[in-house]
């Protein structure tokens, strides 16, 4: 597999298109001021909810934490059961046990960090250990870092080996590839690391582990969708996207959905192929919900402290 | 008038310790040649978060600290006395009106460390507890400003808000807004941390039922409302429990009531030999 890799890959990098850097920083901000009122904004905030990983990540996760962000994921608003599910809990590799416990016989799935989140820094055998462990102990999906230090120094096979062997190892979990856009330094990192993680064979690509400033930005997602869309049409393959990290407010969701929406199309507006990794943004979601349904600006004291 | 160009001024909303235009665009003229900001709702919702967000810092300082900044409003009025006389119309009663609200700030600045000693009470109860009653700020507080005294008026409700620790969204007179505006000015300059104190132009109507409804307001100076406006801010109030400060048909006075009336009452139950 090395050589015919190698030659493979030397083709594939060598032929990704730079980015325009004032392009695509423009772009973005013209779509963010786009305007959703009414229905379409219950319509997009529900949808937002139905793609949301609702993440917690904190050396101080308890069983009980997750378990109450569970109950929270499922029926995100107890007072109106008419607010869709959130589409995953994300959980560090200790918390996926309780996780499953609690969402047995509900649609929403467990996602688990993997790969030494989130510098990455470790052995592949630690890596590949932990994805075989993660997915034993019942996660749907596995979040894995690259190799970000590999990557900035050029060696890019280091970094596509260690993705094809962690698919290898995640076996049926859906893959996410964490790129970590905040330490890549430029658009044009952003979309060879993202051609490299999809040639690799991400099921999704996700921007960053939320542990670093800059998180997601829209121009870097931006970025990674026009990559997935080039992507698609050159291999037919459709790969998700899962922007994290910094998205706390409504408006910011749904200005992401319109971002998909002008970028990848409807056949993207689904919780398949589009995630927002998010823990405050919820609650503004409910928030915003209720202001919709009540016509009353709403206050965090009435909503769950997580 | 100097022999100089002459210098427009642009007047803005008080919004987060920034003065800004209106998120819409619009204005009104009150009077001719002036334009005032025409606040939207979309501004007092970004008043309130504002104000949401700066309460636990501005509740969490000392009286005294606090004491000292309303001071500083005072002397920073008092250092623009005469623009404001120039805005309340000139003569006699226009200065006898600013030096109403430099005595306003002044009065309630020494209020803010003697509230708690003498609003507080120590109660008797029969139990082995020690029992205590103490003021706490209520938080973000809407207050509607009369129409008259324009500037005195609004100074005489939002320093009693403020010397108990909440923090304020004040709507201006819609009819004499000029003073309000040159206020946020002062305040500016007198060390409120942003956002503590938010000062909005616009018409009653189109943001009054939005600071009446708002959850994350949690008490409503209605003594500048109309008759008809109160029953309106008293049925939105009631979704969120607001403590609603009626008028009473007189001026308002320098009295600590107006302090505690913005405030909650907590008792402590303490038990004693455990």
């Amino acid at each position: 597999m090395a050589i015919s890799s190698l030659v493979h890959l030397g083709s594939i990098m060598g032929g990704v298109r730079t980015v325009d850097q004032v392009g695509v920083e423009e772009r973005a901000a013209s779509l963010g001021k786009r305007s959703i009122k009414k229905a379409s904004k219950v319509w997009a905030l529900e949808l937002a909810i139905r793609m949301m990983d609702l993440t917690t990540l904190e050396g101080a996760d308890t069983p009980g934490k997750v378990a109450a962000l569970c109950s929270k994921g499922i029926r995100p608003d107890p007072a109106d059961p008419s607010v869709p599910s959130v589409a995953a809990i994300c959980v560090y590799p200790a918390m996926i046990r309780p996780a499953v416990e609690h969402l047995r016989g509900t649609d929403v799935l467990v996602a688990s960090v993997a790969t030494a989140f989130p510098s990455g820094q470790t052995f592949l055998d630690v890596k590949l250990a932990e994805t075989k462990e993660a997915v034993a102990a019942g996660a749907d999906e596995i979040d894995m870092v690259i190799d970000r230090g590999a990557f900035l120094s050029g060696d890019y096979q280091k970094v596509y080996d260690e993705i094809v062997a962690i698919k290898e190892a995640a076996g049926a979990a859906h893959l996410k590839v964490i790129l970590e856009t905040g330490e890549l330094g430029t658009y044009d990192n952003v979309r060879r690391a993202s051609v490299l993680a999809m040639t690799a064979g991400a099921d999704f690509i996700k921007t960053s582990t939320g542990k670093i400033n800059p998180a997601a930005t829209p121009p870097v997602t931006l970025v990674m969708m026009e990559a997935i869309r080039d992507f698609h049409r050159e291999t037919g393959r459709a790969v998700g996207l899962k922007p994290a990290g910094g998205i706390r407010t409504a408006k910011q969701a749904v200005q992401y959905l319109v971002l998909l929406y002008e970028t990848l199309g409807p056949e993207w507006m689904t919780p398949e192929r589009f995630r927002i990794g998010a823990s405050s943004l919820l609650n503004d979601c409910l928030m915003q919900l209720a202001k919709e349904r009540t016509g009353a600006y709403q206050s965090g004291d009435y909503f769950t402290l997580d | 008038m100097p022999d100089r160009v002459e210098v427009r001024k642009t007047y803005k909303l008080y919004l987060g310790g920034e003065f800004v235009r209106s998120e819409s665009g619009r204005s009104y003229q009150p009077a001719a040649d002036v334009n005032i900001p025409r606040g939207s709702r979309k501004d007092l919702r970004d008043a309130v978060r504002v104000a949401r967000g700066a309460f636990a810092g501005w509740a969490g300082k000392t009286a005294m600290n606090r004491g000292q900044v309303l001071y500083r409003a005072a002397e920073m009025l008092d250092g623009r006395r005469q623009q404001f006389i120039a805005e309340l119309g000139g003569g006699r009663r226009a200065g006898r009106e600013v030096d109403a609200a430099v005595e306003a700030f002044i009065w309630y600045a020494g209020w803010t460390d003697k509230l708690a000693q003498v609003a507080g009470t120590v109660n008797p109860v029969a139990g082995p507890y020690f029992n205590f009653t103490i003021p706490e700020p209520t938080g973000v507080v809407g207050v509607v400003a009369p129409d008259e005294p324009a500037l005195a008026g609004l100074v005489l409700r939002i320093a009693p808000a403020l010397a108990g620790g909440n923090t304020v969204v004040a709507l201006a007179s819609e009819k004499s807004p000029l003073p309000a505006l040159t206020l946020g000015e002062v305040l500016a300059t007198s060390d409120f941390p942003p956002g503590v104190v938010n000062v909005l132009t616009g018409f009653r109507k189109e943001l009054l039922p939005w600071l009446a409804s708002h959850m994350d307001v949690n008490a409503i100076d209605a003594s500048g409302c109309s008759r008809e406006e109160l029953t309106a801010v008293e049925e939105a109030a009631a979704a969120n429990v607001k403590r609603v400060v009626k008028p009473n048909g007189r001026r308002a006075r320098l009295t600590p009531q107006a302090v505690t009336d913005l405030m909650e009452m907590k008792t402590v139950w303490h038990p004693i030999g455990v």
